[in-house]
């Protein structure tokens, strides 16, 4: 990965608030970052924390209302989609940034065959006869390893099982050779042994055609075999930003600390209790003035109540939302008993 | 962990078959049967948790509601706590009902939106005791302390609830009638990682203080290691190992047991980084149409001829670890034989560590 190089992506201090009948919603609280080109960027969060919502609101695929942009700035190529007309966003989307979707069969289309899915943006973005997208499509069905590409074209999506409607998906993303593929939750719907497959195959794509992913989802255990980098969000803000292997070695935010001790392992010493994070997210009605983890955070004092932490750096490429200073110099890995 | 010897059995299943029939043609004769749960046997000892793994559509939760007669089972033993209920009618289920209670998955689907939480709680009592007004109610508040909610709560409706806290309200209503045996299907699946914890906590608090015995049905492998004894893989109607955790986890024995759990992705990248995974080619079969012989021959990284014509036995390989799979036939003749296999697998794993 290019360090220093320009990003393909830079997102700052996205807002997104939803009006809703119990008043406002604000899921996106200023939301920065940069996806550097090549990268894979894995986003970490539990449902509600924002980060489906940051990706829709920065190609513009929100409903507004009622969902609402109240700022920020989304630069990609020069150019601030949060500004462009519509017509240009349209024209961005599916060709230069693809994107695939957590449930395959509701977002494929049941009435058309995958053929045609895969086609509409080769002809529409690229301006492909009929013969020529044809011939695409079903290098891209091959690419993403469906045997017998060339009749499986004219299938319709109920006649392809979960795991390959995903790879229908990734193939239809990855049609206009897009700079930027946003992957939401995409293998959450699926098996293990399924899921194994499609990481697999996202590690060969990236190796082959070098785009900048970013990768949404719940499970670490995802995000630390694919990611290069990681956003951990939580309450509509990114509480800590770092490496893979620094995220999972040295976690500062007591929200990220936290969430790796919750999760049994499956190698490793079992333990008679798991770790819990006592309470639940927060809904927030208004811009937080505070810590949104306050609440369930072991280490919150007066100051977390009083003001919102910006997010500092603690150490290389590594950045944190928390006042509180996790003891300084730990050891590499020893984070479990490191909270009370 | 338990001491299978002494433990008594609580619940014994012997060749269970739940198959659903499939009509077509415009007579709507019955062409075939969905084999949802095929031939399936387990014991669960009293006290201890039976943790039932596999992918969507294995049969895995169609096994636990048959277990508890929530179908008309199409064959085999169903024995609870001594009784045997596999073709038991309606009404002497009924009498049997609170030594065994069930947690659904979903919290939402599974709670009466139009009734309190007092009332869901309270229905099984209404059902199955005379318990008068204050008594009942005095009930509901033992229960609503035993899961962690807030008796101020008692008269509020289940859409005021988080996800987290609606499993509390179906665990408490499991619990309303002292039950035995509690089938929790998928109980964390629909809920954030960080409260899954407080539930899997809350349910081996339970078990310690009032003796539950638990058939705990997930898809996690990583949780079921953490709140299970022992483990039973099931794969398309069939199981096809059961182990002790420890001997699951350190050195499974079927080849689909390897894969599964070589597939699960570990939060820790230097781990994954060194790590061979198996990557299985393919799908599941349809289990209206398993095919003949193994039922993992389709998929099965290390097949064999036999494993295409017949089905496999069940080999205990190592003391409580039971596999059916052909690879461990071959060298039946040597107990010993089988017992090598499974340390290879297990140099296997720790090579892949």
């Amino acid at each position: 990965m290019p360090d220093g190089a320009a990003p393909v992506l830079d997102v700052r201090d996205l807002k997104t608030v939803f009006h809703t009948r119990s008043g406002e919603v604000h899921a996106v609280n200023a939301v920065s970052f940069a996806l550097k080109p090549g990268e894979l960027l894995g986003v970490v969060g539990e449902s509600g924390s924002g980060k489906s919502v940051t990706m829709m609101s920065l190609i513009g695929l929100l409903p507004t209302p009622p969902a609402e942009l109240r700022g920020g700035q989304v630069l990609f190529d020069g150019e601030d989609l949060l500004k462009v007309p519509d017509k240009r966003l349209r024209a961005l989307r599916g060709k230069r940034i693809g994107f695939v979707f957590q449930d395959p069969m509701t977002s494929l289309n049941p009435v058309f065959t995958v053929g045609f899915q895969i086609m509409e943006p080769l002809r529409k973005h690229m301006g492909m006869t009929k013969d020529q997208a044809r011939k695409r499509a079903q290098e891209l069905l091959e690419l993403v390893g469906i045997p017998d590409a060339a009749r499986r074209l004219k299938d319709f999506p109920h006649q392809f099982s979960g795991g390959m409607r995903q790879r229908v998906m990734i193939a239809i993303a990855l049609a206009c050779d897009p700079d930027v593929l946003i992957a939401d939750e995409p293998t959450t719907a699926l098996d293990v042994t399924i899921q194994a497959q499609i990481l697999e195959l996202m590690k060969e794509l990236r190796e082959r055609l070098g785009m900048a992913v970013i990768w949404i989802t719940h499970d670490l255990g995802v995000i630390a075999e694919i990611a290069d980098r990681v956003l951990v969000m939580y309450g509509g803000q990114v509480v800590e930003q770092a490496p893979v292997a620094e995220l999972f070695g040295n976690p500062q935010h007591p929200y990220t600390r936290a969430l790796l001790q919750t999760v049994p392992s499956l190698t490793g010493a079992r333990e008679e209790r798991l770790h819990v994070i006592e309470g639940q997210p927060p809904i927030l009605r208004a811009a937080p003035q505070s810590c949104p983890f306050r609440d369930r955070c072991t280490h919150a004092f007066d100051r977390c109540a009083r003001e919102n932490p910006a997010r500092r750096p603690v150490g290389p490429g590594h950045d944190a939302a928390c006042f509180w200073d996790a003891p300084a110099n730990r050891p590499h890995h020893e984070p479990k008993a490191a909270i009370p | 962990m338990l001491d299978m010897s002494d433990a008594r059995k609580l619940v014994e299943i012997r060749g269970l078959k739940m198959h659903f029939p499939i009509f077509s043609g415009l007579l709507r004769r019955q062409s075939g049967a969905v084999k949802a749960v095929d031939d399936v046997s387990f014991t669960i000892y009293e006290g201890e948790t039976l943790g039932l793994v596999g992918e969507s559509g294995c049969g895995k939760s169609t096994c636990g509601r048959a277990v508890l007669r929530l179908y008309d089972v199409t064959e085999g033993s169903i024995r609870i706590d001594g009784v045997e209920i596999a073709q038991a009618d309606p009404a002497q289920l009924r009498g049997l009902r609170p030594t065994m209670q069930m947690v659904f998955q979903d919290p939402q689907a599974s709670l009466n939106p139009r009734m309190t939480l007092a009332s869901i709680i309270g229905e099984p009592l209404d059902e199955h005791t005379k318990l008068g007004k204050a008594e009942k109610l005095n009930r509901v508040y033992e229960l609503m302390d035993a899961v962690g909610l807030n008796r101020a709560f008692a008269h509020r409706y289940p859409h005021e609830f988080s996800g987290g806290q609606r499993q509390r309200i179906g665990i408490a209503r499991a619990l309303a009638l002292q039950p035995k045996f509690i089938v929790c299907d998928e109980p964390i699946a629909a809920l954030d990682v960080s409260i899954q914890a407080q539930v899997v906590n809350l349910l081996e608090k339970l078990q310690d203080e009032f003796g539950l015995t638990y058939l705990f049905i997930s898809h996690d492998l990583s949780m079921v290691r953490h709140i299970a004894d022992r483990v039973a893989v099931m794969y398309l109607g069939k199981i096809v190992e059961t182990a002790p955790r420890e001997a699951l986890y350190a050195a499974p024995a079927h080849p689909y047991t390897r894969a599964l759990l070589s597939a699960v992705p570990e939060p820790d990248p230097r781990r994954e980084a060194r790590k061979d995974r198996i990557i299985l080619k393919g799908d599941v079969p349809s289990p209206a149409n398993p095919p003949k012989g193994c039922n993992f021959c389709t998929r099965c990284p290390e097949v064999m001829e036999i494993c295409r014509e017949a089905e496999p036995d069940t080999f205990e390989v190592t003391p409580g670890q039971f596999v059916a799979c052909h690879l461990y036939a071959q060298t039946n003749s040597e107990q010993t034989a089988g017992q090598a296999a499974a340390t290879e697998a297990h140099k296997s794993i720790q090579q892949g560590d």
